[in-house]
């Protein structure tokens, strides 16, 4: 069973972070990445430039807007994404707690819509 | 027999369905709608239970074949297994109930990907057998809303992966104070309902008392499981003291021990003296002390966090 890890986190914590504390996020993300990628669970993982660099397009009443900036003011910004196949929720429940954001933002698990899954 | 075998035989349904709830119901409810039509006409057969689970199966058995849900081989050949039995051999396969399964069941309607209300009413509708209307009643909403909460609930089950199994030990102890705290808030409903005519729901504290059983059959070693049935059995032995002869609440100065059902309580000490013999409480095991069940912990806490209608007699 495929899920995407959704790693939502407020932006303006890393502004917060010196360079020793940066280096060591970095660390821990490197060193979940290779325990993913040996348990052979990981498909794909990227990490998104912030959202003001973000650009969000609408198409209403058949004209295309294309405006600066996120979908909405929330306070987590999704920030990148692990794309993972495990036997079942608990497997993945059991990766996204290892993410080093989930102890200050939060990990969304989204089950992949798979070709066979039922419409509706 | 229907209360007291229905989450047994939903259990081992679910589990030959490979966890998937909505095809078991179905099999199980046309299963009972044949045993009521044929039981009228020919009475009751040895082992009714049995009966209902193995036309069930059978049923289950006869649909995968016509949709052909599970192409591969390896699903070909056990359905060839199961169909090339013959009707007392499913029967007897049938008869033996795997405690597991409903164990199976409650931890996975008490997984924490579901909401804390659908955890409830979902282990009410599966492991007690009670219907979308009871439940309803249960947590002050319509049942259009509730039956909508069990299928969305039934639909993450299935969509997300929920798997249909006791969590692994690293899990469990995790997982376990869910389920209590689901059997309990069953109890509590029962004890001072928040709906109905009655102060205390005598069906809902029954069903919390046989899940506490179930439990205590299937985790024997675990004594938090033991301290709960002992608290709901207490409590349960005041019951019929706690109305007067109108079905009122009756003042706690003014009962007398008379009404109360001491049948229970002996159970309630064995339960208790098994709790303290355990271990250490599950859910403390990481804390310095354990916490004892007192009566402070029997506080209303109801489903919908409506107040109970106790009234006290002055």
């Amino acid at each position: 069973m495929r899920y995407m890890l959704l790693i939502n986190s407020p932006e303006s914590h890393y502004a917060t972070l010196d360079a020793d504390q940066m280096g060591e996020l970095m660390g821990a993300y490197g060193t979940f990445t290779e325990d993913l990628q040996k348990s052979g669970a990981m498909l794909s993982a990227e990490r998104l430039q912030p959202t003001s660099t973000a650009t969000t397009v609408r198409v209403r009443d058949g004209k295309a807007q294309a405006v600066d900036g996120p979908f909405a003011e929330t306070k987590e910004q999704v920030g990148g994404y692990y794309l993972i196949d495990v036997a079942n929720l608990d497997e993945a429940i059991a990766w996204a707690e290892k993410i080093p954001s989930a102890t200050y933002g939060s990990i969304e698990i989204r089950p992949i819509w798979e070709p066979d899954d039922p419409q509706g | 027999m229907f209360r007291a075998e229905y989450g047994a035989i939903l259990a081992s349904l679910i589990r030959f369905c490979g966890g998937h709830f909505e095809p078991a119901e179905e099999a199980l409810a046309d299963a009972w709608a044949v045993a009521l039509d044929r039981w009228s006409a020919e009475g009751l057969p040895a082992r009714p239970a049995a009966w209902i689970q193995a036309v069930a199966k059978r049923r289950l058995v006869d649909g995968m074949r016509r949709r052909r849900v599970h192409a591969d081989k390896v699903d070909d050949l056990r359905l060839e297994q199961a169909g090339a039995t013959g009707g007392d051999e499913i029967v007897a396969e049938a008869d033996a109930f795997p405690h597991d399964d409903r164990l199976r069941l409650i931890f996975t309607c008490c997984h924490p990907a579901l909401h804390h209300d659908a955890q409830v009413a979902l282990t009410l509708n599966t492991l007690c057998g009670l219907r979308t209307l009871e439940i309803a009643r249960a947590f002050l909403v319509r049942e259009a809303t509730l039956a909508q909460r069990l299928v969305r609930a039934k639909r993450k089950i299935r969509e997300a992966d929920i798997p249909y199994r006791v969590p692994p030990p690293e899990l469990l102890l995790e997982r376990l104070p869910a389920v209590l705290g689901v059997v309990y808030l069953v109890f509590n409903e029962g004890f001072a309902a928040t709906a109905g005519d009655a102060l205390v729901r005598r069906d809902l504290c029954s069903e919390a008392i046989r899940l506490g059983r179930v439990l205590t059959e299937l985790m024997r070693a675990e004594p938090e499981v033991h301290g709960l049935l002992a608290l709901m059995l207490l409590h349960d032995s005041r019951r019929d003291a706690r109305t007067d002869g109108a079905g009122d609440s009756s003042c706690s100065v003014t009962r007398t021990g008379r009404r109360g059902t001491a049948r229970r309580s002996p159970r309630a000490s064995v339960c208790s003296n098994t709790r303290s013999r355990c271990v250490a409480p599950a859910r403390t095991r990481s804390r310095p002390r354990s916490r004892p069940c007192t009566p402070r912990r029997v506080a209303p806490r109801t489903l919908t966090g409506a107040r109970s209608k106790l009234s006290t007699t002055p």
